[in-house]
């Protein structure tokens, strides 16, 4: 094992490049350039080979050129975030309704407007219904090795599979990282066999269209294919600690959930300061514990039921709005704790980078444990600051745009960046 | 060289076969063993030119390819008509993903061939005018900009046919659709600047582009060929009437065709390397008249109300095109500084 | 491979999808009658032997050829061509040279010494033939083949009639007629020269014949009266050309005016050119969109320097001189006297105003009936005396060489019939392939080879043949030429142009088929066929 001081995204592109990708498409777009940046390096340098590395004009040709290349046999990679997951979004409900098993890296990202380059989780919430797997890395050393099962996980049940991992939180951050090695890659990772295949000697005609008569079952098939997912994620998991050591991945990651009242749950790189502040309130008393949910697609039912057990609450701190309703987890976690009785809370935290701090986590659980949360809260929400713009929106029809004035009147200083 | 004029025989150089070639100079149509890449049973509507253009391409390209092809199709009706499930009609590997992103895809299986040293296999990507001069223009020109080891082919019937005939980048000034409908002071699709993806194409300075029709069998064939012999990406624009959107008789398909090249709408040429080197000639040159009286999307200008004031409008499109390629046979032929 | 559900499919699978459920209209090929055939005296399938030559197949194109009509290199020679005249290339660009081809058919067989078969047994019938002209030659010929016994007579010392006697050999060279005439004998054929033939019934009876075929000519020329002087020299032209024949020319001096403005009046012209005529004057009566003349004969006559006066006749033949009236056409058409005279000279004046014929051999025969000077006969050939049949310049028609051959085909036929006791029934006739039946596009611009001729200087100097005959290649680029009108010739149209891959490729020689499982009725077919060979039929329902 041998452990480096490097970036988030040199990580998983060096991962993704003993994966043996043979087609790479890229496409700039903040968070994700530091990956393919790396990756075109090694492409270029010949270090990764045989292996094409396609510099498109568009998310949307990005993805469709991994769908060419994984229909005809490639093991295929791209990455993207934000607007550019959504200006792909016809190519991925594409390639997973071709059942077409491309890795690619969400670093996720806020959706605009107002445009907005720092992290949450709206852009791959936005896909969470597409077909693809969705994994979430609460580390950077999870991003790296969620990205080498991902391609066996994919290969397997012949599903894209998306690995998300915090933007800037996560891709730019430099943290100690094992890297897997090449030998243990290939131990772990077979050559890809695809399902289907262009291939002159045997002809096929991939895509067709597909009416009333049989949509139904199509459609089934892809969410039974999602349901072996579901059994595949954990022995993957297992195999990958057995090659490489250490235990990655997964469905959920319960903790200190045994004998907790309250279960706070998440996705992605908050679960750290999540852990943290359980742990202090932990020290103080409260029974409290963290699930994280590694596996958002397919979705865990009976782990998360599990894992929540007997706790009379669950606060679901998430990364993304549904606008107009609220929380987008809390749904599938509820669906999970049906007929439980369990409480439920829906935090809005972290959008569009705003810092999550121990601190308002802390005053946040406090009130949760009291049952004095509002059933949607929106942390460290500015409230004067929008009172005055619903008012002013109230009195005047051309009040102006929103986050402009909002921002007018926050002032200069914008200390939630985090 | 282009194709050769056989002009020793009774029905020289237009016809699909004859009986007194050599194997060698016929036509892949002729084959009685050729591929029929696209095959019976498929939905396209009676006398479709689509249905005869993919065949005669793809039929072409899997001969000059020793039949290691791979095509990728956009949304659109010959990807409609073709796959129906259960049923499918290509006898070739053969991928529809979605409407815009047909030259991706190519590029796509372009880049794993490569990767994966099967370079012997070519690739096909193919769609209507919606797929390639709209929705898929991005797509296709990023293909052309990367020189992409893809032929790309549009068939062109000038509108959105598949959804019931809306109109196009491609639809033609005055021609009615959906939604150029023949009402209003001018009745008809606008005057616009048009869009020529064949120049468009050229001027990425691409090693290859041609028009085509389908009423010129061998011609289309040797542009196939042609392309073949080029790596990089290469651009074939074919000329396929639709008898349901433009209001043809479906027996009328080829004519048609014809006649839009010896009016002059439809120049057919090719280029390598962004510049013409051959257009095929007019033998005489037809009054556009005759091209758009037999087509009910533009009865509006014949009718009890003419109007000649557009039919002369369309002719002077015409007359540019001619002058412009220098598409009569005296003229000479475009010179490299020329080149449009 | 195991492939997932709906969304890939396996290779022709819509092949069960039977699109020939939408058509209400089917293509159907059909053969139609092309104008060369239908135009063609002599019964010929022009366009059938034109197919044969365009692979190279001369012989198989021969003896199509031979099945209808014996003499392809006398043909080539001496037809009019009315084929020609009908061809539907004329129309694009120019007729198909059609007899040069079949000349160079004919003069191939002739230079290999090719023969056709008698495949018949024999049928123990014996037929008297009357004339050995083109007609009789013909009827023989037919009738061999169809296993009959058969004799012909004739007057002359010389088999061939008018083929030797009225057509001069600048024009059919007499190597060429002995040898076609020859081919005719060495079939079994039973030629008793120098014996008239005064009395048919007798003849027959006499020798034991069950049937007749009478072709004795046209050989009397037609006077006029034309007020003469005693030393006014009037020759007739049918008599002229056969003293040319015999190789006893007469001396016709320097000045020679021909009367008439048929061909036979053209021979003269030519011929007096020939015999060393400094001047040939035709004069004719009306003008020259009347003339019964063949253009191209007036047109090599005037090549060679005869000179025609229309609107003209000769009013008195006096020694050295014609008097010459002009006329002009009434409203219909008809000449009518000016009163405006003009002398001529002439030495000699030839009279070329027509043939009659001499039927004193049917005067005892009951029941034959003869009008305006020419034998009635039915649709069979047949005279009003059951077995006796008669044909060529003797019988109203064309008075042609290819007219006669035509009679002598259709003649046996009806005999053959007659002698079996029952009545010939000729096949139905096709509807006609029409100049608007084909798709002209396909036909590449392709001149007309022009056949090599004598130099004009040479021509008039003896009577050496003029028109030169084709070269293999040029016969087989003039072969085709041929629109092949209405008559599939497997361009393969139908089966590239089809969008549904209906149309079944039966291989060389067999054309194609239509899978009605599969063909929608679009109509490209029939709309992109060149020659017209496939129809659109309303569907069956």
């Amino acid at each position: 094992m041998v452990l480096r001081q490097i970036e988030g995204s040199r990580g998983v592109a060096e991962a993704v490049a003993r994966c043996r990708p043979e087609v790479i498409c890229a496409y700039p777009i903040s968070p994700q350039t530091h990956i393919v940046e790396a990756l075109s390096a090694q492409v270029k340098s010949g270090a990764l080979a045989p292996c094409e590395f396609v510099t498109v004009e568009s998310e949307f040709a990005a993805m469709s050129v991994a769908i060419g290349a994984s229909a005809t046999g490639a093991r295929a990679y791209t990455a993207t975030a934000s607007q550019g997951l959504l200006y792909m979004v016809e190519a991925i409900y594409n390639a997973s309704g071709l059942g077409l098993p491309i890795v690619m890296t969400v670093a996720n990202r806020a959706i605009g407007a107002p445009i907005n380059i720092w992290n949450d989780h709206s852009d791959s919430m936005s896909q969470r219904d597409s077909g693809w797997v969705q994994l979430y890395a609460e580390t950077n050393q999870e991003a790296v090795d969620l990205h080498v099962q991902a391609f066996r996980l994919a290969e397997e049940v012949s599903l894209p599979v998306m690995v998300c991992m915090d933007g800037f939180v996560l891709t730019h951050a430099v943290e100690r990282i094992d890297v897997p090695e090449q030998e243990q890659v290939d131990a772990f990772l077979p050559a890809y066999q695809p399902r289907q295949l262009l291939d002159p000697a045997e002809p096929v005609s991939i895509g067709a269209m597909v009416g009333p008569e049989a949509f139904t079952e199509v459609r089934y098939l892809a969410h039974a294919r999602q349901m072996q997912a579901l059994e595949l994620i954990p022995r993957v998991a297992a195999d990958f600690e057995r090659v490489f050591g250490r235990s990655s991945g997964g469905l959920v990651r319960p903790y200190r959930t045994q004998d907790a009242e309250t279960v706070v749950v998440a996705l992605g790189s908050v679960l750290g300061t999540l852990k943290d502040t359980v742990d202090e309130l932990r020290d103080q008393g409260h029974r409290i514990g963290v699930l994280g949910i590694i596996s958002f697609r397919p979705f865990p039912l009976a782990d998360v039921r599990a894992a929540v057990g007997q706790a009379a609450r669950v606060v679901v701190l998430e990364r993304a709005l549904a606008v107009g309703i609220g929380g987008i987890v809390t749904s599938n976690v509820r669906m999970a704790l049906s007929g439980n009785g369990t409480r439920d809370y829906t935090v809005i935290a972290g959008l569009g980078g705003r810092a999550i701090t121990r601190a308002s986590l802390r005053e946040m659980l406090l009130a949760a444990e009291a049952d004095r949360l509002e059933p949607l809260t929106f942390l460290d929400l500015n409230r004067p600051l929008v009172e005055r713009e619903l008012a002013r929106a109230g009195e005047r029809r051309m009040s102006g745009p929103a986050a402009e004035n909002m921002l007018r009147d926050a002032g200069p200083a914008t200390p939630w960046i985090g | 060289m282009p194709v050769q004029p056989i002009k020793f025989y009774q029905s020289g150089s237009f016809v699909v076969g004859n009986r007194l070639l050599d194997p060698d100079q016929r036509s892949v149509q002729a084959d009685p063993n050729r591929t029929n890449s696209l095959n019976s049973g498929h939905r396209a509507c009676q006398g479709c030119g689509e249905a005869l253009g993919a065949r005669y391409a793809l039929d072409a390209a899997m001969r000059a390819t020793n039949n290691q092809l791979i095509a990728v199709n956009a949304t659109g009706c010959l990807e409609v008509f073709s796959t129906p499930y259960p049923e499918t009609s290509w006898q070739i590997p053969w991928l529809h993903s979605l409407f815009g992103n047909a030259p991706a895809v190519s590029t796509g299986v372009a880049a794993a061939l490569k990767a994966k040293g099967r370079t012997d296999v070519r690739v096909v990507g193919q769609g209507g005018d919606g797929g390639t001069v709209d929705i898929g223009f991005a797509c296709l020109s990023g293909m052309f900009e990367r020189n992409d080891d893809v032929l790309y082919i549009c068939y062109d019937n000038e509108a959105y046919m598949n959804t019931g005939v809306q109109r196009s980048g491609s639809t033609p000034p005055a021609a009615t659709t959906m939604t150029t409908q023949a009402v209003g002071p001018e009745p008809g699709n606008r005057f616009g600047q048009g869009k020529n993806v064949p120049l468009i194409a050229m001027a990425h300075e691409i090693p290859y582009v041609a028009t085509a029709t389908v009423a010129d069998l061998r011609d289309l064939e040797y542009k196939v060929r042609r392309a073949m012999e080029f790596r990089g990406a290469r651009y074939l624009h074919v000329f396929v009437p639709c008898p349901l959107g433009w209001g043809t008789a479906s027996c009328d398909t080829i004519r048609i065709a014809r006649l839009a090249v010896h009016t002059g709408l439809f120049p057919v040429f090719e280029a390598e390397h962004g510049e013409v080197v051959d257009v095929t000639r007019i033998p005489r040159q037809v009054p556009v008249a005759e091209y758009l009286r037999p087509q009910r999307r533009y009865r509006h200008l014949f009718g009890a109300s003419p109007r000649p004031d557009v039919v002369a409008r369309i002719q002077q499109i015409a007359d540019r095109n001619i002058r412009r390629f220098g598409l009569l046979a005296a003229e000479p032929a475009p010179t490299a500084q020329e080149a449009p | 491979m195991e492939l997932p559900f709906a969304i890939t499919l396996d290779v022709g699978s819509s092949l069960a999808n039977h699109t020939g459920s939408w058509r209400t209209e089917r293509p159907v090929y059909v053969n139609r009658l092309a104008p060369c055939n239908q135009a063609c005296p002599a019964g010929e399938d022009i366009q059938g032997w034109l197919y044969d030559a365009e692979d190279g197949g001369y012989r198989a194109a021969w003896e199509r050829i031979m099945a209808d009509n014996p003499f392809p290199a006398i043909m080539g020679r001496i037809c009019y061509r009315p084929c020609q005249t009908a061809c539907n290339r004329g129309t694009l660009d120019e007729a198909v040279g059609i007899n040069s081809v079949e000349r160079f058919l004919g003069d191939e067989a002739i230079r290999s010494g090719w023969t056709v078969p008698v495949d018949a047994e024999p049928t123990g019938r014996r037929v008297l033939v009357v004339g050995a002209g083109p007609a009789g030659l013909s009827t023989a010929y037919h009738l061999t083949r169809l296993g009959h016994q058969v004799t012909v007579r004739d007057a002359g010392d010389k088999p061939g009639g008018m083929m030797r006697y009225g057509i001069p050999k600048y024009r059919l060279p007499r190597e060429v007629l002995d040898a076609e005439v020859g081919r005719i004998l060495d079939l079994g054929v039973r030629l008793e020269l120098g014996q008239r033939v005064d009395d048919v019934l007798a003849a027959r009876d006499e020798g034991g014949f069950d049937a007749v075929f009478l072709a004795v000519g046209a050989q009397i020329g037609h006077r006029a009266y034309i007020p003469a002087g005693d030393s006014a020299r009037i020759l007739d032209a049918v008599s002229l050309l056969r003293d040319v024949a015999d190789g006893e020319p007469p001396q016709l001096g320097r000045r020679v005016v021909v009367y008439g403005g048929g061909n036979t009046a053209m021979d003269a012209a030519r011929s007096a050119k020939r015999l060393g005529a400094t001047d040939a004057v035709v004069v004719y009566r009306r003008t020259q969109d009347r003339m019964p003349a063949h253009p191209s004969e007036l047109a090599e006559a005037l090549a060679e320097g005869v000179v025609v006066r229309w609107l003209s006749t000769i009013s008195q033949a006096d020694s050295g001189t014609v008097l010459v009236e002009k006329m002009r056409l009434d409203e219909t058409g008809f000449p009518q006297p000016t009163g405006e005279f003009e002398e001529l000279q002439a030495d000699t004046v030839v009279l070329a105003l027509g043939q009659d014929v001499d039927s004193s051999l049917l005067a005892a025969a009951p029941g034959v009936a003869v009008d305006a000077g020419r034998v009635t006969v039915g649709t069979d050939l047949m005279t009003g005396a059951p077995g006796i049949f008669a044909g060529g310049d003797m019988v109203p028609a064309d008075r042609t060489v290819t007219t006669a051959v035509g009679h002598g085909r259709l003649a046996a036929r009806h005999i053959d019939a007659w002698l079996r006791g029952v009545r010939y029934q000729p096949a139905p006739v096709l509807p006609l392939a029409t100049f608007e039946a084909l798709h002209t596009h396909y036909y590449a611009d392709a001149p007309r080879t022009v056949r090599p001729r004598l130099d004009d200087a040479r021509r008039t100097t003896g009577f050496e043949e003029i028109v030169g005959g084709l070269d293999e290649e040029t016969a087989l680029f003039e072969a085709r030429r041929c629109l092949s009108c209405g008559n599939c010739f497997e361009c393969d149209n139908c089966y590239g142009m089809c969008p549904d891959n209906a149309v079944i490729k039966l291989g060389p020689g067999n054309r194609y088929a239509f899978d009605y499982d599969y063909c929608k009725g679009c109509g490209i077919c029939v709309a992109e066929c060149p020659c017209g060979a496939i129809v659109m039929e309303p569907e069956e329902t």
